[in-house]
C-alpha cells in the first residue's frame, strides 16, 4: 500500500533512481558478470568460471598491487584526516565571523580540474621542479633531489592534498553540531581543555571523522590518475592494473575480477571502520 | 521568618561586564550566604545569566571582584572553582550513560571506580532516579534530564550550585512539582543554590532572598515577602505580581503621620514608618495597592471597612478566583481586584456598581 504522499515521493525520486540504476547498478552488474567469464582472444567465452579469481588471488603481482593500494590509501586517509581535523576545529570553534567565506576558500582548489592539480604537483616535485630549483638556489643541495617524484610518497602527498576538503567538511559539520554548553559542562565538572577534548569533543565529532575516513579512503584505493602521473613504478596501484587489463592486456574478465576483489576488500574495511567508530564515538541523538 | 545569617559564601564587589560597547552589568554588589537559596530575577537581557556565568567562571568580570568561600576568583577558570552549574539545556553528555554523566566530574578527580559508582547511585537516589545509572542519555524525559543535571552537580559537593533557568523547559505541572522538590532538597543538604529565573512566581516560592535585576543593576535585594510587600519602585512592583497604582500627593507630613490626598480614595493618613528609605514626603507621587488587598464588598461586609464606589468594567473568571477591572475615578486607570470565589456568591457583571473595600495597611508609597 502506497499512500498519496508515498506516491509523490516516488515520482520525485524516480528520475534519479532510474539514472542511478542505469549508470551505477547496471555497470556494476556487468562487471560482476564479466568477472566470471573468460577472454578468448577477440571473443568472450560466457561459460561461468572462477579462474579469473584464482588468478587474481594467487598472482603475487596482483597481491602486491592490492596491498600497496590499501596501504597508500590508508596512509593518505590518516594524513588527510589528521591534517583536516585542526582546520575543521579552527573553523568551527575559533572563527566567529565570515565562516562561510572560510568554507568557500576551502573549496577553491576544486575550481581547477583534478588532473591539473596532479600536474601541478609534478611541477613542484619534479627534477627541474619548483622545490629542487629553490633548494639549489638557496644552496641546501648541490644536485636535484630525485626521491621527490615518481614514488609512493608523491602519490600520498598529491592525494592528501586533493582530498583535504572532503575530510574537512564532514568533520566541520560534526563539530558545528556539538552543543557548546556540553563543553562548558565538562569544564564546569573539572576538566581542563585537553581532557575535555578527548572526553567530549572528539567522541562527539567521531561521526564526522568516520565519514571523512570513508570518503577519503574509498575513492583513493581505486585512484589511477595520480599513481600514473606521479607514482613511477613503485607507486603503481591496483586501479592501474585494472585499467591495463581492460585496455592493453585485453583481458576484461580478469580486470573485472580484480575490480570486484578490491571492491569487496574496501567494503569489508569500511564496515570495520564504521563499526569501530560507532563504538569509540558517541551516539549522537 | 528570618534567614539564618551564616558566613558569606559569595561576595560580589562592584562587578561590571561589558561586551563591546554594551554594558551587561553596571556594578553589582551583593553578598550571598552559606546555605542560602538565592535567586537572580529579572526580564531577559537584565544581566542575570551573565552574572551567573561570571560566578561559574565562564566569563571574566570587566572590573570588580568575585570572592567565593573567601578566595578571590579573578583569573581562576571554571574547572578550578568550587561551583557547579545546572545548565538551562541541561547539557547532558549524549554519548555517555546516566551513570557516566553523573560520575563525570568524580572521574576527573581520579576517585576509585567503586567509590564513583557508590557516589553516583547516592546522588541519583537524591533526585529520585535510583537505578537509572545504566540508562542511555537519550532515553530520558525532560524532567529526568533535569534531575540528572542536578545529580551531576550534587555529586561534586560544591560550595555553590548554580542553576540557569533549570525549570523553564518543563511543562507547568512538572515545573510546580520540581520547584517544591528543589527547595526541599536544597534545605536538606544545605548547599547554597543560586537560581537564575525570569519567573517571579518561581523566585517567590523557592528563594530565601531575591535580587531583582533590571538593565545590569540590582533594583532590590530582599526576602520574597519583603519584595512583594515593600517593592522599592514602580518597576519592581509591577514585575513582582500585579500592582495597582493611584495618583497621590502629600498634604501634611510629620514624624508620626503622613496625610495623603488620593483622588480615587480620598484623604488618607498613613504612619510615617511607611515611607521607604531614601524618600521623603514631598516625593510621593503615587501609591500602590495589590489586587488581593482590595475587595468587592457585599451586603454582609463589615461596615467599618474603608470603602469607595466603583464601576465594574470587565471580569475574568479563573475558577477559584475572579479578577475584576474596576473604575474608581477619572483620575486613575482601572484597578484590578482579585476575589476568591465562594459558594453562593455570584460574579458581578460588567457595568455593575460596587463598593470597593481597602485598608490603610496595604498602601505602598512610591515616587
Amino acid at each position: 500500500m502506497v499512500n498519496k504522499e508515498g506516491r509523490q515521493g516516488l515520482t520525485l525520486i524516480s528520475p534519479t533512481l532510474l539514472y542511478a540504476l542505469l549508470m551505477l547498478a547496471a555497470p556494476l552488474a556487468m562487471v560482476v558478470t564479466f568477472s566470471f567469464w573468460t577472454q578468448d582472444y577477440l571473443e568472450v567465452n560466457t561459460t561461468l568460471t572462477l579462474n579469473n579469481y584464482r588468478e587474481a588471488w594467487s598472482q603475487p603481482l596482483y597481491r602486491v598491487l592490492i596491498a600497496r593500494s590499501l596501504s597508500i590509501s590508508l596512509i593518505v586517509t590518516f594524513v588527510t584526516v589528521i591534517l583536516a581535523f585542526p582546520i575543521a576545529y579552527y573553523l568551527s570553534f575559533k572563527v566567529t565571523r565570515r565562516k562561510s567565506l572560510w568554507l568557500f576558500l576551502i573549496t577553491v582548489p576544486f575550481w581547477t580540474s583534478y588532473l591539473l592539480r596532479v600536474f601541478l604537483w609534478k611541477v613542484i616535485l619534479g627534477y627541474n621542479g619548483v622545490l629542487n630549483t629553490a633548494f639549489l638556489e638557496l644552496g641546501f643541495i648541490t644536485e636535484p633531489l630525485t626521491f621527490l617524484l615518481y614514488n609512493a610518497n608523491a602519490v600520498v602527498l598529491t592525494l592528501a592534498h586533493a582530498w583535504a576538503p572532503f575530510a574537512i567538511l564532514p568533520i566541520f559539520v560534526a563539530l558545528e553540531k556539538i552543543d557548546r554548553s556540553l563543553l562548558e559542562a565538562a569544564e564546569d565538572l573539572g576538566d581542563g581543555p585537553l581532557r575535555r577534548f578527548f572526553r567530549i569533543t572528539l567522541p562527539l565529532a567521531m561521526p564526522g571523522v568516520i565519514a571523512a575516513i570513508l570518503i577519503v579512503m574509498i575513492p583513493t584505493v581505486g585512484d589511477f590518475i595520480t599513481p600514473k602521473l606521479v607514482g613511477g613504478t613503485d607507486g603503481l596501484m591496483i586501479a592501474n592494473m585494472i585499467q591495463i587489463q581492460f585496455g592493453k592486456a585485453n583481458n576484461a574478465p580478469l580486470g573485472a575480477a580484480l575490480a570486484v576483489t578490491s571492491m569487496v576488500i574496501v567494503a569489508a574495511i569500511s564496515i570495520v571502520i564504521f563499526l569501530t567508530g560507532k563504538r569509540l564515538g558517541g551516539r549522537v541523538k | 521568618m528570618s534567614v539564618k545569617r551564616n558566613k558569606p559564601i559569595i561576595e560580589l564587589n562592584k562587578v561590571t561586564k561589558s561586551f563591546g560597547t554594551f554594558q551587561a552589568l553596571k556594578g553589582v554588589d551583593a553578598t550571598i550566604f552559606e546555605g542560602e537559596f538565592f535567586s537572580l530575577l529579572g526580564p531577559s537581557g537584565c544581566g542575570k545569566t551573565t552574572l551567573l556565568r561570571m560566578i561559574a567562571g565562564f566569563e571574566e568580570a570587566t572590573s570588580g571582584t568575585i570572592v567565593i568561600g573567601g578566595k578571590l576568583m579573578t583569573g581562576i577558570p571554571a574547572n578550578k572553582r568550587p561551583t557547579n552549574m545546572v545548565f538551562q539545556s541541561y547539557a547532558i553528555f549524549p554519548h555517555l550513560s546516566v551513570g557516566d554523566n553523573v560520575g563525570y566530574g568524580l572521574k576527573t578527580r581520579k576517585l576509585p571506580k567503586a567509590e564513583i559508582a557508590a557516589e553516583v547511585e547516592k546522588a541519583l537516589k537524591m533526585v529520585d532516579l535510583g537505578g537509572f545509572s545504566d540508562r542511555a542519555a537519550h532515553e530520558l524525559s525532560g524532567g529526568q534530564r533535569q534531575r540528572v543535571a542536578l545529580a551531576r552537580a550534587l555529586v561534586m559537593r560544591p560550595k555553590v550550585i548554580l542553576l540557569d533557568e533549570p525549570l523553564s523547559a518543563l511543562d507547568k505541572k512538572l515545573r510546580d512539582q520540581m520547584q517544591v522538590e528543589l527547595r526541599n532538597l536544597q534545605r536538606s543538604i544545605g548547599i547554597t543554590f543560586i537560581l537564575v529565573t525570569h519567573d517571579q512566581e518561581e523566585a517567590l516560592i523557592m528563594s530565601d532572598r531575591i535580587a531583582v535585576m533590571f538593565e545590569g543593576e540590582i533594583a532590590q535585594l530582599a526576602s520574597p515577602e519583603e519584595l512583594y510587600r515593600h517593592p522599592v519602585s514602580h518597576r519592581v512592583a509591577s514585575f513582582i505580581g500585579v500592582m495597582n497604582f493611584l495618583k497621590a500627593t502629600t498634604t501634611v507630613a510629620d514624624d508620626q503621620e503622613i496625610t495623603l490626598n488620593i483622588p480615587s480614595l480620598g484623604t488618607v493618613s498613613v504612619p510615617a514608618s511607611y515611607m521607604p528609605a531614601g524618600m521623603d514626603a514631598d516625593t510621593v507621587k503615587t501609591i500602590g495597592i495589590r489586587p488581593e488587598m482590595l475587595t468587592i464588598l457585599f451586603d454582609d461586609a463589615d461596615k467599618s471597612t474603608c470603602r469607595v464606589e466603583g464601576t465594574v468594567t470587565s471580569t475574568m473568571y479563573y475558577g477559584d478566583m475572579t479578577y475584576y477591572s474596576v473604575k474608581l475615578s477619572d483620575h486613575d486607570d482601572d484597578v484590578t481586584i482579585s476575589m476568591r470565589n465562594t459558594a453562593g456568591r455570584s460574579i458581578v457583571p460588567a457595568g455593575g456598581l460596587v463598593q470597593v473595600g481597602w485598608g490603610v495597611e496595604s498602601i505602598v508609597l512610591f515616587k
